[in-house]
């Protein structure tokens, strides 16, 4: 922080000595352009909340007024919506069942892709470039081509409609983009690090838990979100290998439309709650994304 | 990083993934290409027909049109997503809570369930009840989302603008935050325009983390299935039917085995192959940089 001060005042002192505009006036056109880049940011920001906006506030009507007529907010307020979704355990058990596995998902990803990411990062070793681009290429396979294979495959090995299917059918693309991430973070930690602790006597598993993960967490915590991200977002794949048991919420949202219409007010309520756990997560990572993706890869 | 060891049993490290990754990814493929070569009657009744269903695909009309929107979808939010993403990212602010807070509100829909994300803008774009649905109306603009193709596309890529622009916003953001207060200093002791500092030292920086939020925001859109499958059911008409929604319908709808496990592998491959070239052209031009690649 003092760092940072010493920094923009240093800013000033070159802006005294080399600069033609006069300090005063200098400071009035700074002071106008963070003005204007204020005003566009925040126009973004209303348009971007907008449609949660217009969720948020049909989530909060019941369904005549929803479908009665056009309000810009909550006529008369209530929260039956809510207080259904969470009284009725079909509709609960929906979340538990998107946040086992999303979890899961991301214990199973972090096992194999640290080890993995730190011998891409390290060592040349028989067809690693080959093996990295087929790994990237994992990424690009659109779940739409895997759907029936993974049918068929998790039905014959017993696993169809469980949680760990899903969490499995995900590590499909969520382990290549990890490895993908954490290589270029891994690649910015010198080897030095490595070579010193081994001479002090620390063997390869003791050093990589103790020293290396720490060095790299804030890799991590980008890695986290990212795993999180597509595992809670990512349905077809989830869909189809789940019928009852291990249901995701956003599967079960689709029972709103029934023969007699939509239950826009459930529905809404529903779509809220699912943003929630995505603010959890985005608020603990929140310093480690802007601390540098970019680690590495500069 | 140019001095790697050679060490072979670094493959030890690799095997636990590589075990998992197969079985997700290549036993399925091996079913597909399976089914793609073969004409199957029932459980234990099928026949070799080699590369029959291949040339019905390539011969399909309807999908070299799916194809075409497919490809025009991709270029088009591609075209609006990494300026607009780039701009958001320089304009946010770069410490303190601001920071966080308008990060957090900036990823906000990027966790919504894909086919939520659907549903919001169907209920958002509705004539009666839908705010921007109702606002157009209100303004004399007859904008009817299944009825007029225009309309569906234009709700179409605004959607996707509105959910994945903020991916990039987020990866260019962090990638502004890892360039040196010094880099800025020296730019200014050098009387650099606003211009010259975008174009000479942040813009270089970006480029690493564009290549990520470009292949991601590629692969996705040519992906897309969920949303325009909820918004429009690929209507009016075909007009919004893209590829992974043509492929689904042949698969599940219709029961094509063949014909659609062909589609699949053609599909696959056409991604890989944009992907690919993507790939290694960045690798070259880090490569000519003397830049030590990153991925």
């Amino acid at each position: 922080m003092a760092y940072q001060i010493e920094n923009t005042q240093q800013g000033e002192k070159y802006n005294t000595i080399f600069s033609k505009v006069p300090a005063a006036e200098r400071r009035k056109r700074n002071s106008r352009s963070r003005l204007r880049k204020r005003i566009l940011l925040s126009t973004y920001i209303v348009l971007l909340m907008l449609p949660i906006y217009w969720l948020l506030n049909m989530s909060l009507q019941t369904n005549s007024e929803i479908l009665g007529s056009m309000t810009l907010w909550p006529q008369n307020l209530t929260f039956d919506n809510y207080i259904g979704i969470f009284t009725d355990s079909s509709w609960y058990m929906g979340y538990v069942n998107s946040i086992l596995y999303v979890v899961m998902n991301m214990i199973i990803t972090m096992l194999v892709a640290l080890p993995a990411a730190y011998a891409f990062s390290r060592y040349k070793f028989i067809g690693d470039k080959h093996l990295f681009f087929w790994l990237l290429t994992n990424l690009m396979a659109p779940p739409a081509v895997f759907l029936l294979p993974y049918f068929q495959l998790y039905y014959s090995v017993g696993l169809f409609d469980t949680h760990i299917a899903v969490a499995l059918a995900h590590c499909l693309f969520n382990i290549p983009l990890a490895i993908w991430i954490l290589e270029g973070f891994m690649s910015s930690v010198p080897k030095e690090i490595d070579e010193t602790a081994y001479i002090d006597g620390y063997s390869f598993p003791k050093f990589f838990v103790k020293i290396f993960i720490p060095m790299i967490s804030s890799g991590i915590g980008v890695v986290l979100f990212f795993l999180f991200m597509f595992s809670w977002v990512e349905l077809l794949l989830a869909r189809t290998l789940t019928s009852t048991d291990a249901q995701p919420i956003g599967m079960i949202m689709t029972r709103t439309s029934t023969a007699s219409g939509i239950d826009w007010g459930t529905l809404a309520a529903a779509g809220m709650l699912t943003i929630i756990p995505g603010i959890l997560v985005v608020y603990f990572v929140r310093n480690h994304i802007a601390k540098g993706f970019a680690l590495g890869r500069t | 990083m140019n001095n790697k060891v050679q060490n072979n049993r670094a493959w030890l490290l690799v095997l636990p993934m590589l075990v998992l990754v197969a079985f997700s990814a290549i036993i399925p493929l091996m079913t597909v290409v399976n089914y793609s070569v073969q004409d199957v009657l029932g459980p234990n009744a099928s026949f070799f027909t080699g590369t029959e269903w291949f040339r019905t695909m390539l011969n399909d009309p309807a999908l070299h049109a799916a194809f075409g929107r497919q490809v025009a979808f991709s270029l088009i939010i591609l075209a609006i997503q990494v300026p607009l993403g780039i701009g958001i990212a320089l304009l946010m602010p770069k410490k303190g809570w601001q920071a966080s807070a308008v990060l957090i509100l900036i990823t906000l829909p990027l966790l919504i369930p894909w086919n939520v994300v659907g549903s919001i803008w169907q209920i958002f774009t509705r004539n009666d009840i839908g705010l921007m649905g109702w606002s157009l109306s209100e303004l004399g603009l007859d904008y009817n989302l299944t009825r007029n193709a225009g309309d569906a596309w234009f709700t179409i890529i605004l959607m996707d603008v509105w959910h994945w622009t903020p991916l990039v916003a987020m990866l260019c953001y962090s990638g502004l935050r890892s360039i040196p207060e010094a880099y800025y200093q020296a730019a200014r002791i050098d009387r650099a325009s606003k211009w010259a500092v975008f174009r000479y030292i942040q813009l270089p920086k970006l480029t690493n983390v564009l290549v990520i939020a470009v292949l991601l925001r590629f692969m996705h859109s040519f992906m897309i299935y969920a949303e325009p499958f909820v918004l429009t059911g690929g209507g009016p008409g075909s007009s919004t039917t893209f590829l992974s929604q043509s492929l689904t319908t042949m698969a599940i709808g219709q029961q094509d085995l063949g014909p659609s496990a062909a589609f699949s592998i053609i599909y696959f491959l056409v991604i890989l192959l944009v992907s690919w070239v993507f790939y290694t052209t960045i690798m070259h031009m880090q490569k000519d940089k003397n830049s030590q690649g990153g991925a």
